[in-house]
C-alpha cells in the first residue's frame, strides 16, 4: 500500500493532474444521486432550452429537464458502460490472445485468422449494421463493441506474451507439467501487465468515444437514459444560436480522455523502463 | 587530416590517453553511489592493457569514460581524462562527438547486438568514415574490402553484401572489429569481445583482434574477465574490483608472480582441477539414449544415430561447439523436441517421446538448469515461490513444511534465509544461478541436465557454482547431464564426456580415456582451443596444424561421409567424404570414437 502511493506521488505532474479529474469524475458518477439537483428524467420545466439560471445553472434541454443533472447522471451512465464494455473486451481479448502465444501452432493460427476477420470490417459500420438488425438494447451493445474491441485487444496481448512465452521460465513450467491456467495465469500475465494496463486505459477511450459516436448517431444509450453523447445531439441545435451548452457535455468528454491519456501515457513510460536523464 | 594524425605518432613518449584520479557515481535506490574510485590510467601508442574483474568491478564504465562517456544513470564526478591532449571532462558535446568513431572507437561484447539487421554489412562499415566526411562511399568501401581480404575472411570481395544474418557468429563478430578500423582509430576499446563465444569461434576472433592491433599499432583497452584471454592481447593488466585498483603491473608480471590474494583467486579460477573419477561400486543405468535421431519441422536431421548411457551418481559431460547439438539433445531428454526414432529410457522405464505424454513423476525425474540465470527466472516472482512451486505441485508440501524446505535449500546453496522475499533482479548473477540449482533440487529429481549453466558467469562465480554442484552431487548422489563448449569447465566435472560434432558423436568415454592420446581429431582441435594461462599460447596454437584447418570454419551437416572432414588436418582424401567414419573401440572401458584412421594411427599422430 505505501508502495502504490509512493509510486503515486513519483509521478509527473501530467498524470497527478489525469488521476485528480478522474478521481472527479469517479467521485460524481458514484455519487450521483446526491449532487445532481433534480432527478435524471425529472421534467423541471415546461420551458424546452431555458437559459443558464440559478435554478438551472446550464439551462434546460428540449424537454424542459435540467441540464446539469442530465450531465452529472450521464457521467454515470456512459462511464459504468464503457467500463463495462472495456473489462469485458480484456477478458475476451486478453486471455484468447495470451492462449494463442502459450500454444502456438494451429491454435493461435486459428484465432489470429478469425481475429483478423474481425479486424477487417470497418467498426462503425459493423456496429450499425448489428445494431440496426438486432435492436439498440444494452445487452448487443455492449457485446458489439466487445467484440470489436477484443480484436485489438488479442492483438496486443499475443504480441506481447508471444514476447514472454519464449523465456526459459516458461519453458520450465512447462518441464513441471504445468497447466495452461497456470502458465498463462503465472509466468506470463504478470510480465505483461504493464503494457495490458496502459493499453486499458487507452482503450476505454476509444470505447467511450465509439460510445458516444453511436449515441450521437442514435444507436447509442437510448433515451430517456441521460447519456453524454446523445446529449451532445439533442441540443446540438443551440450552437447556431451562439449558446455553448451543447458543447459542455461534448467538453465532458474530451477532459476525461485527456486525463486519461495522462496517465496512460506516464505508465507507458514506466512500464518502458526507460529512466530519465537527470 | 587522416595523414596528419598519423605523423603525430613519432612521439612515442607521449602516453596516448591518460586518467587520473577517476571517480564515476551511479544511481542506485539509496542515491548516487561510487562504483570507480579513483582510478589512475596511462596509455602510450601501440599499447594494450587490459582492464580484469568480475561483474560490478567498474570494467566497462572505465572503458566508457575513454571516451569521455559515461551511460545513463551514470556521471563522472572527478578525475581528469586527457586523450592526446584533449581533456574530454570539459570538451563540449561536439568535440567528443568528432572524436568517438574516428580517433576512438568501441567493440561491443555482442556483434549479433551491434550490427542492424536491416542493412548490409559493408554499408554499415562506410557509415562512420562517411558520416565523418572522411572518406567518399566508393573510396571507404573499396578500404573495407582490402582490410576484410587483409583478415583472411572469406570471399572479402563479396561478404560486405551480405546482411548481419548470413554470417556465422564468429565473422560477423570479425566484421565488428573490422568496422572499429574503419577510420583508422588511434585507440579501440573492446568490451568483453570473446565472452560467450565457442573455444574454437574465440580464437578465431583473437586472432583478428591481434592482427588489426598489433599489426596496425593501435592502442587498445580490453576488458573482460578471462585473464587467460587477455594474457594473450595485453602488454599491462589491471586488476579491479568493486571500483577500485587491486594490481596493475605487466602480463608477465602477474601472471609469475602475483602480488595481492585476489589476482591469485583469478589465477587459480582458471586453472584446471581435475575431478577424480567418482567410483561406483555396482553401476546402474540411469538414463539411457538409444540411437536417437532427432530434427526440427521438415528440417535435416541435426542428432544422428545417438546412444549415450549414464549411470546413476556420474556427471556426464557433452561437449561441442554451437551447432554441434548439445541443447538439442537436452530437448530430446526432456521431451521438448519429440525423436524421429530411437529410445530414451529412465530407470530402465521407456520415456514418451513428447512433453505432454510424460507423467507427473516422469516430469519430475529430470529437471533442467540454463546457461542464461537472468531469463530462467520470472522477474515477478519471489524466490519463495520460484523454489515453492516444485515443492508444492510436486511433493504438495504446503505452509509450514513447505517454508521449512524452502529455508534447507536455500542453506544447500549457501544463500542466507533472508533471500527468500527477494525478487530475481535483486539478486547478482551468481546468486540467481544458485536459486535455479535450488529450484532443480526442490523437484527431488533423479537427473539434472546443466545447459552451459556456467558459460554466462565469471570466471570466480563460474568455479563456485561448479563446486557448488559438485558437492551437492557428493552430498545427495545427484547425477548430472553437463552440456558445455568449455572443456576446463568439463575437465574439471566430468566422470564421463561424450564429443558431440555436427549432431553425431565422435568420441565418447571416461573423461581419462578422451582427454588423453589417442585423440580424435575433433577433440584434439578443442583441447589446442582452451585458452592457456601464459604469454604467447595464441601464436603457437595459430601456428599448430589443428588450428590452422580448423578454426573459421562452420559445422556443417552432412548426410554422408565424416561431418568434420572439411577441418580435419589429417583427413584421407575421397575416403573421409564419402563413407561413414567406422566406430573403434579402444581397451579403456567404453572408450569409443568413428574415424577411418586407427587408434595406433592417432596415437602415432598425437606424438
Amino acid at each position: 500500500m505505501n508502495n502504490i502511493i509512493k509510486i503515486l506521488l513519483s509521478a509527473p505532474f501530467s498524470a497527478k493532474v489525469g488521476m485528480i479529474i478522474i478521481t472527479f469524475y469517479l467521485i460524481v458518477a458514484i455519487f450521483a444521486p446526491l449532487i445532481a439537483p433534480y432527478g435524471e428524467y425529472y421534467l423541471a420545466t415546461p420551458i424546452a432550452y431555458e437559459v443558464w439560471s440559478s435554478d438551472y445553472p446550464l439551462g434546460t434541454d428540449n424537454l424542459g429537464r435540467d441540464m446539469l443533472s442530465r450531465l452529472i447522471y450521464g457521467a454515470r451512465n456512459t462511464l459504468g458502460l464503457a467500463l463495462t464494455i472495456t473489462v469485458l473486451a480484456f477478458l475476451l481479448g486478453g486471455i484468447l490472445g495470451m492462449t494463442a502465444a502459450a500454444l502456438g501452432g494451429w491454435v493461435d493460427q486459428i484465432l489470429s485468422r478469425v481475429n483478423d476477420v474481425f479486424m477487417a470490417i470497418p467498426s462503425l459500420i459493423f456496429a450499425l449494421l448489428i445494431l440496426s438488425i438486432f435492436g439498440t438494447t444494452i445487452p448487443y451493445l455492449i457485446g458489439t463493441i466487445v467484440i470489436l474491441d477484443a480484436t485489438r485487444v488479442f492483438r496486443i496481448a499475443r504480441a506481447t506474451a508471444m514476447n514472454v512465452a519464449v523465456m526459459d521460465y516458461v519453458e520450465v513450467a512447462r518441464l513441471r507439467g504445468e497447466k495452461l491456467g497456470w502458465v498463462i495465469r503465472k509466468e506470463i500475465l504478470p510480465n505483461i501487465a504493464a503494457p495490458l494496463l496502459a493499453e486499458f486505459g487507452l482503450r476505454f477511450c476509444f470505447v467511450f468515444l465509439f460510445l458516444s459516436a453511436l449515441s450521437f448517431l442514435g444507436l447509442g444509450i437510448q433515451p430517456p437514459t441521460a447519456d453524454w453523447g446523445s446529449m451532445v445531439r439533442e441540443s446540438a441545435a443551440l450552437i447556431a444560436f451562439g449558446d455553448i451548452t451543447p458543447l459542455i457535455p461534448a467538453a465532458a468528454i474530451a477532459l476525461l480522455t485527456v486525463a486519461v491519456n495522462f496517465v496512460v501515457d506516464w505508465m507507458l513510460h514506466r512500464s518502458s523502463g526507460l529512466k530519465d536523464v537527470s | 587530416m587522416l595523414v596528419d594524425m598519423k605523423d603525430n605518432s613519432g612521439s612515442e613518449s607521449e602516453p596516448l590517453l591518460q586518467m587520473k584520479g577517476l571517480r564515476i557515481e551511479g544511481l542506485s535506490e539509496n542515491g548516487w553511489q561510487e562504483i570507480v574510485c579513483g582510478i589512475d590510467l596511462e596509455l602510450k601508442r601501440g599499447e594494450i592493457i587490459g582492464l580484469i574483474g568480475e561483474s560490478g568491478a567498474g570494467k566497462s564504465t572505465i572503458g566508457l569514460a575513454a571516451m569521455g562517456y559515461a551511460r545513463d544513470g551514470c556521471r563522472i564526478t572527478e578525475g581528469d581524462i586527457i586523450f592526446d591532449g584533449i581533456e574530454l571532462r570539459t570538451a563540449s558535446e561536439e568535440e567528443k562527438r568528432k572524436l568517438r568513431g574516428t580517433r576512438i572507437s568501441y567493440v561491443a561484447q555482442s556483434a549479433a547486438a551491434a550490427f542492424n539487421p536491416a542493412h548490409r554489412l559493408l554499408d554499415q562499415y562506410v557509415e562512420g568514415p562517411v558520416a565523418h566526411g572522411l572518406l567518399s562511399p566508393d573510396r571507404a568501401k573499396e578500404k573495407g574490402r582490402a582490410l576484410y581480404r587483409s583478415l583472411d575472411l572469406p570471399d572479402p570481395e563479396n561478404i560486405g553484401e551480405r546482411w548481419p544474418h548470413q554470417v556465422s557468429g564468429g565473422q560477423l563478430q570479425r566484421m565488428m572489429v573490422a568496422m572499429a578500423m574503419s577510420c583508422e582509430p588511434d585507440l579501440i576499446i573492446f568490451d568483453e569481445p570473446t565472452t560467450a563465444l565457442d573455444v574454437t569461434t574465440q580464437i578465431e576472433v583473437l586472432k583478428t583482434i591481434k592482427e588489426i592491433v598489433v599489426d596496425r599499432n593501435v592502442a587498445a583497452i580490453y576488458v573482460t574477465h578471462d585473464l587467460a584471454v587477455v594474457a594473450q592481447m595485453a602488454d599491462h593488466l589491471m586488476v579491479l574490483r568493486h571500483g577500485k585498483l587491486v594490481e596493475v603491473n605487466s602480463t608477465g608480471q602477474i601472471l609469475k608472480s602475483p602480488q595481492q590474494e585476489y589476482t591469485r583467486n583469478l589465477l587459480d579460477a582458471r586453472s584446471r582441477d581435475e575431478k577424480t573419477p567418482s567410483q561406483i561400486p555396482n553401476p546402474q543405468t540411469l538414463l539411457s539414449i538409444d540411437s536417437v535421431t532427432a530434427g526440427y519441422g521438415k528440417g535435416p536431421d541435426i542428432l544422428q544415430d545417438i546412444s549415450i548411457l549414464v549411470e546413476r551418481g556420474q556427471t556426464v559431460a557433452v561437449v561441442g561447439e554451437s551447432g554441434s547439438g548439445k541443447s538439442t539433445l537436452a530437448r530430446v531428454i526432456t521431451g521438448l523436441l519429440p525423436t524421429r526414432s530411437g529410445a530414451v529410457s529412465l530407470e530402465g522405464e521407456l520415456l514418451p517421446a513428447e512433453l505432454r505424454k510424460r507423467g507427473k513423476q516422469q516430469l519430475q525425474k529430470i529437471q533442467m538448469i540454463y546457461q542464461l540465470p537472468d531469463v530462467a527466472l520470472n522477474p515477478r516472482q519471489r524466490v519463495r515461490d520460484i523454489i515453492g512451486r516444485p515443492l508444492s505441485f510436486y511433493l504438495g508440501l504446503q505452509g509450514k513444511q513447505r517454508e521449512q524446505r524452502i529455508f534447507e535449500l536455500l542453506q544447500q546453496i549457501e544463500l542466507p534465509e533472508s533471500f527468500i522475499d527477494r525478487i530475481p533482479d535483486e539478486l547478482s548473477g551468481g546468486e540467481k544461478q544458485r536459486v535455479c540449482i535450488a529450484r532443480a533440487l526442490a523437484a527431488e529429481p533423479e537427473l539434472i541436465i546443466c545447459d552451459e549453466v556456467t558459460s554466462a558467469l565469471d570466471s570466480i562465480v563460474a568455479k563456485a557454482i561448479l563446486n557448488l554442484l559438485q558437492r551437492l552431487q557428493n552430498e545427495l548422489g545427484l547425477t548430472y547431464l553437463f552440456i558445455s563448449h568449455d572443456l576446463d569447465t568439463v575437465a574439471s566435472i566430468a566422470d564421463q564426456v561424450v564429443v558431440l560434432y555436427a549432431g553425431r558423436i565422435a568420441e565418447q568415454g571416461p573423461k581419462s580415456a578422451v582427454f588423453q592420446p589417442p585423440f580424435h581429431p575433433y577433440t584434439r582441435l578443442l583441447l589446442s582451443s582452451v585458452p592457456e594461462m601464459r604469454q604467447g599460447w595464441l601464436e603457437e596454437t595459430l601456428s599448430s596444424r589443428e588450428t590452422q584447418a580448423g578454426i573459421a570454419r562452420e559445422v556443417k551437416i552432412t548426410e554422408q561421409g565424416c561431418p568434420f572432414v572439411e577441418r580435419c588436418p589429417v583427413s584421407i582424401d575421397d575416403i573421409c567424404a564419402h563413407s561413414r567414419p567406422p566406430i573403434h573401440t579402444t581397451t579403456a572401458s567404453g572408450h569409443t570414437f568413428a574415424c577411418q584412421h586407427s587408434a595406433e594411427a592417432l596415437l602415432e599422430d598425437s606424438k
